[in-house]
C-alpha cells in the first residue's frame, strides 16, 4: 500500500515498525509531530518529558534496561539534553537509542539555526539523515540496528523541510511491531554504567575504538551510495538538499549520503577519483566541506552556497550559475519582482488571555524579560511588553541579574506554564534563595499551547489521554518559600494591574499566576461585539491591543464578527462604552 | 512520460489551505504521480500567512517548487494571492478566492489593503490569467465552515485538469472530517458549476 505521510509521521511509523516500546519528548517545531502520531499506536508508551534533557534520561533508562527507545527534540532542545547525550555515548546501553534532532535552518518557528551535526562529532556518536518520508521511515530501523550493534546511541538529524514536506511512504495493510529478541532486564555493571572517573576513563577508549569502527562500516553500508553521472561535477549532499540538488544538477555523479557521521572517507576519494570537481551542497556549516578539505580534495561549497538559512531548488541554480558550474539559460526570461504588501506577521489569537497581561503590562510600563512560547507575540507592536527573550527558561534568572545590578526599571519576568515546568523551577527556586526581588508572572494557558496544544503537567492528562495529577503553579512556589503569590485573571482587567503594580512595589520576591485558558483548547465562544460609533471618540485603545478582528474604519472601528470570539477584553479597555453586545435595535448594549 | 504538474496554494491561518492541498496531494498519488508537498505552518493558528506547495510528476525530487514553475495558484486570500508572482509559470493560471483578511498593519490603519486591480496586474505580470472566485459567498450561501471556501476551488481546480471528477470526490470524502463530508462535497460540485459559468 501507498500513503502520503509528513516526514514526522514517516518517522513515527518507522518508529513502531521497529518495535521501539518507550518514547519520550518535549514538544518543539518541528519535530513534535513524531512522538503526536507515534503515540497513538497500540501498545506503544509514549510520554511529554518535562523537558528534553529529562526526556533523554528517561529514553536512555528504557534502553538500559534492554528496551528499544526513542527520544526526539528540536535542535535546540539538543542544547537542554546534552549533558545526557555526553554520558550516554560513554556508557552506551543493553538496548537500542535514537535520538530525533529537527533542526531548523531558516528559523521558521525558533531563536537561532544552530547546526546540530556538530553535536554528533561532539559526542561522538553516529548521525544518520534521510532526504524524504520514505527514508525517514526506514532510517529508524537503520539507527536502532547501529545502536544495538555498535553499543551506541544514533542520532537521526531531520530538519523542518523534512519533517514538514509529505511523500509517498510504502506502507504495510496491518503493521506489525518487530519484537524484542529477548526480555527486558536491567544488569548491573558498575564499570559500564556508573562514570565516576575511574570509569569513564576506561569507557573513553571504548569510544575512539567504536568510531573507527563505525567509519569502517559507513564505507559498506547501503545508507550511503554513489548515484553514477557524468565526470564534470561529483556532488556530495545529504538529507532534503539532496532532492534540490538531484533538479538542479540532473547530469551529476552523486555520492548521497544517508550517514553524516562518521563520514566515508573511501567513498569520498571514489568520487573524487571519478569527476573534475566536487561539489559539497549542504545547508548551514561546511561540516562535511571541512572534513573532506581536510582530506586533501580541494571541494566548493560554503563558496557557492550561503551558510545562512535553508535552501531551495531556485537559490541552488542562482549560486550554480554564478559560480559557472551549470550553464545559464541562453533566453533569460525577465526577473519577476516581489512586490512590497503589508506582512502578515502572527499574532495573539482573538480572545487569547495573554492580551490582557501584556496590555496591562504595557500600561505600567514594565522592563519585561520574556521566554519561548505563544506569549513571546508579547514583543510584537502595538503591544510592545516584552523586552528580552532568548531560550526556554531564560527570563526568571535573567531578570534575577538585571535587579541585582541595581536597574531601577519595573522589572518582571514572563514565563508559560510549560515553559515553567521545563526550565523555570532551578531559577525560581535560585531567586528566593539568592534573597531575590523579581516579580515573576507566569502566563498559565493549561496547555503547550505554541507546538499544537501538547498536554503539560498542569493540564491534568498526558500524551496517551490518561488522567494525570495536575502540578499547582501557585501552590508549587508556596512550597518553594515564597510568600507573594497571586493568582489572577488576565481579563479581569483592573484586578491584573493592580496586582502587577502591588508586586512591583513589594521588596520581597513574588509570583504572579495569569491563569486563563487558551481560547484554541478550549474554544468557547460567545456572540460577537459591535461597534456604536456614535460613542467611540477614536481614542486608539482597542486598537492597541492588537485583536485581529478589530479594524480601524472611518469615524472609528469596526469588528469581524466572523474572527471575533466574544471575550468582551476591548469592551473592558473601551472608555467610552462604545463596544458591546448587539441588542436587538442594532445598537450595543453594555 | 506526463508532464508535471506545480500547485502553490497560499491563505491565511485556518482557512484550509493545508487541508486542500492534501487533498490535491492525494488526488495525484491516486492517478499514479509520484507526489510531493511542503508547508511551513508553525504560525499558521495564530492568524499568520500560510503556503503550500504540491507537485505531481513521474517523479518529484524536491518538495518545493522552483520559481517561475508553477502551473496553478490557488489562493484563498486576495493579499495572500500577490506574495507570489515570481512562483508563476508563463501560461499559468490564478484561481483566487474573493476574500480579504485584513493584516495588523492595515488594520491600524498604517497600511493599505491592495485593490482588486492591482493584485490582478501583479499576479498577470508573469502567470497567464487571473480568475476571480466567489468562493467565500458560496461558502457562507452552503453552511458557512470556514474550510468550504478552499474546496469550492478545488472544484473549480479539477475542471481544469485531465483526472477524472470521480477521484477528487473520493479525496474530498475520504480526507475532511466525517462530520461534514456532505457539506463538502456540495461545495466541490458548486465549484465544478462556477468553472461551467465562468
Amino acid at each position: 500500500m501507498k500513503k502520503i505521510m509528513s516526514g514526522n509521521e514517516a518517522f513515527a511509523y518507522g518508529a513502531y515498525l521497529a518495535g521501539i516500546n518507550v518514547a519520550a519528548a518535549y514538544p518543539g517545531t518541528p519535530s513534535t509531530e513524531i512522538l503526536d502520531n507515534f503515540s497513538k499506536y497500540s501498545g506503544v508508551y509514549a510520554e511529554w518529558s518535562t523537558n528534553e534533557k529529562v526526556a533523554l534520561d528517561v529514553g536512555i533508562g528504557a534502553a538500559y534496561a534492554g528496551g528499544r527507545a526513542l527520544v526526539t527534540m528540536k535542535h535546540v532542545g539538543m542544547n537542554v539534553a546534552a549533558d545526557s547525550l555526553f554520558y550516554i555515548s560513554y556508557t552506551g546501553m543493553k538496548g537500542g537509542l535514537v535520538i530525533i534532532n529537527a533542526d531548523d535552518p531558516s528559523m521558521h518557528s525558533s531563536q537561532n539555526e544552530q547546526d546540530n551535526r556538530h553535536y554528533a562529532r561532539f559526542a561522538k556518536v553516529p548521525m544518520l539523515e534521510p532526504a524524504d518520508s520514505e527514508e525517514a521511515k526506514q532510517s529508524v530501523k537503520a539507527a536502532l540496528e547501529i545502536s544495538e550493534k555498535f553499543d551506541t546511541p544514533v542520532i537521526i538529524r531531520t530538519t523542518t523541510r523534512l519533517s514538514h514536506s509529505l511523500s509517498i511512504v510504502e506502507t504495510e495493510d496491518e503493521p506489525v511491531a518487530e519484537s524484542l529478541s529477548e526480555p527486558v532486564a536491567f544488569e548491573r555493571n558498575p564499570v559500564k554504567y556508573v562514570m565516576v572517573p575511574a570509569f569513564a576513563r576506561q569507557r573513553h577508549p571504548v569510544v575512539e575504538d567504536r568510531l573507527k569502527k563505525l567509519a569502517v562500516m559507513a564505507e559498506t553500508t547501503a545508507l550511503n551510495r554513489i548515484e553514477p553521472g557524468d565526470d564534470e561535477i561529483g556532488v556530495i549532499v545529504s538529507g532534503v538538499a539532496y532532492q534540490y540538488a538531484r533538479e538542479v544538477f540532473p547530469n551529476a555523479t552523486f555520492l548521497k549520503l544517508g550517514m553524516v557521521y562518521p563520514l566515508p572517507a573511501g567513498l569520498i576519494k571514489e568520487l573524487a577519483g571519478r569527476v573534475k570537481q566536487v561539489v559539497v551542497i549542504e545547508e548551514l556549516d561546511p561540516f562535511i566541506e571541512e572534513h573532506v578539505r581536510l582530506m586533501g580534495i580541494p571541494a566548493r561549497g560554503k563558496d557557492i552556497f550561503p551558510n545562512i538559512g535553508e535552501f531551495n531548488p531556485g537559490l541552488l541554480r542562482r549560486c550554480a550559475q554564478e559560480a559557472g558550474l551549470i550553464s545559464a539559460p541562453v533566453q533569460s526570461t525577465p526577473a519577476v519582482s516581489v512586490p512590497q504588501l503589508p506582512g502578515r506577521p502572527p499574532m495573539l489569537c482573538p480572545g487569547c488571555g495573554h492580551r490582557g497581561l501584556f496590555y496591562a503590562l504595557q500600561r505600567v510600563k514594565a522592563l519585561v524579560h520574556g521566554d519561548i512560547g505563544c506569549y513571546t507575540l508579547g514583543s510584537a507592536p502595538p503591544l510592545s511588553a516584552m523586552h528580552t527573550s532568548g531560550c526556554m527558561g531564560a527570563s526568571i534568572g535573567v531578570v534575577h541579574g538585571v535587579d541585582k545590578v541595581g536597574v531601577k526599571d519595573r522589572t518582571v519576568a514572563v514565563i508559560g506554564d510549560s515553559t515553567f515546568f521545563h526550565s523555570g523551577v532551578a531559577p525560581l527556586i535560585n531567586l528566593h534563595y539568592n534573597n531575590g526581588t523579581s516579580t515573576v508572572i507566569v502566563a498559565d494557558n493549561r496547555v503547550t499551547a505554541m507546538t499544537g496544544h501538547q498536554a503539560n503537567p498542569g493540564t491534568g492528562s498526558t500524551l496517551m489521554g490518561i488522567e494525570s495529577p495536575v502540578v499547582k503553579i501557585d501552590e508549587l512556589a508556596r512550597g518553594i518559600g515564597f510568600k507573594k503569590v497571586d493568582v489572577v485573571n488576565p481579563y479581569d482587567f483592573k484586578t491584573m494591574v493592580d496586582t502587577i503594580k502591588d508586586h512591583l512595589q513589594s521588596k520581597e520576591p513574588s509570583v504572579i499566576v495569569a491563569q486563563y485558558p487558551c481560547v484554541l483548547y478550549k474554544r468557547e465562544r460567545k456572540p460577537a461585539l459591535v461597534v456604536d460609533l456614535e460613542k467611540c471618540n477614536e481614542c486608539g485603545n482597542c486598537l492597541r491591543i492588537a485583536c485581529s478582528p478589530i479594524t480601524k474604519v472611518e469615524g472609528g472601528v469596526s469588528i469581524n464578527a466572523a474572527l471575533c470570539i466574544g471575550c468582551g477584553f476591548c469592551a473592558t479597555i473601551c472608555n467610552q462604552g462604545a463596544i458591546g453586545l448587539p441588542n436587538r435595535e442594532g445598537g450595543t448594549e453594555q | 512520460m506526463r508532464k508535471k504538474l506545480d500547485f502553490l496554494f497560499a491563505g491565511v491561518g485556518g482557512q484550509g489551505t493545508i487541508l486542500a492541498s492534501n487533498i490535491v496531494s492525494e488526488v495525484g498519488m491516486r492517478c499514479g504521480y509520484d507526489v510531493k508537498k511542503s508547508e511551513v505552518h508553525g504560525m499558521s493558528q495564530r492568524g499568520g500567512a500560510v503556503e503550500s506547495h504540491v507537485r505531481w510528476a513521474e517523479k518529484v525530487y524536491s518538495p518545493l517548487i522552483e520559481e517561475g514553475n508553477a502551473d496553478f495558484l490557488l489562493a484563498f486570500e486576495m493579499l495572500e494571492a500577490a506574495r507570489w508572482p515570481h512562483f508563476l509559470a508563463p501560461g499559468s493560471v490564478a484561481l483566487v478566492n474573493i476574500h480579504q483578511v485584513m493584516p495588523p498593519s492595515v488594520n491600524l490603519g498604517q497600511e493599505k489593503y491592495p485593490e482588486e486591480k492591482e493584485i490582478e496586474s501583479i499576479l498577470t505580470g508573469a502567470g497567464d490569467r487571473v480568475i476571480w472566485l466567489e468562493g467565500a459567498a458560496k461558502a457562507v450561501e452552503l453552511g458557512n465552515h470556514p474550510t468550504l471556501a478552499g474546496v469550492v476551488l478545488l472544484g473549480v481546480l479539477s475542471t481544469r485538469l485531465d483526472e477524472p471528477a470521480e477521484t477528487w470526490l473520493r479525496a474530498v470524502e475520504d480526507l475532511v472530517p466525517a462530520k461534514f463530508k456532505e457539506l463538502n462535497v456540495k461545495a466541490f460540485w458548486a465549484g465544478r458549476e462556477m468553472a461551467a459559468g465562468s
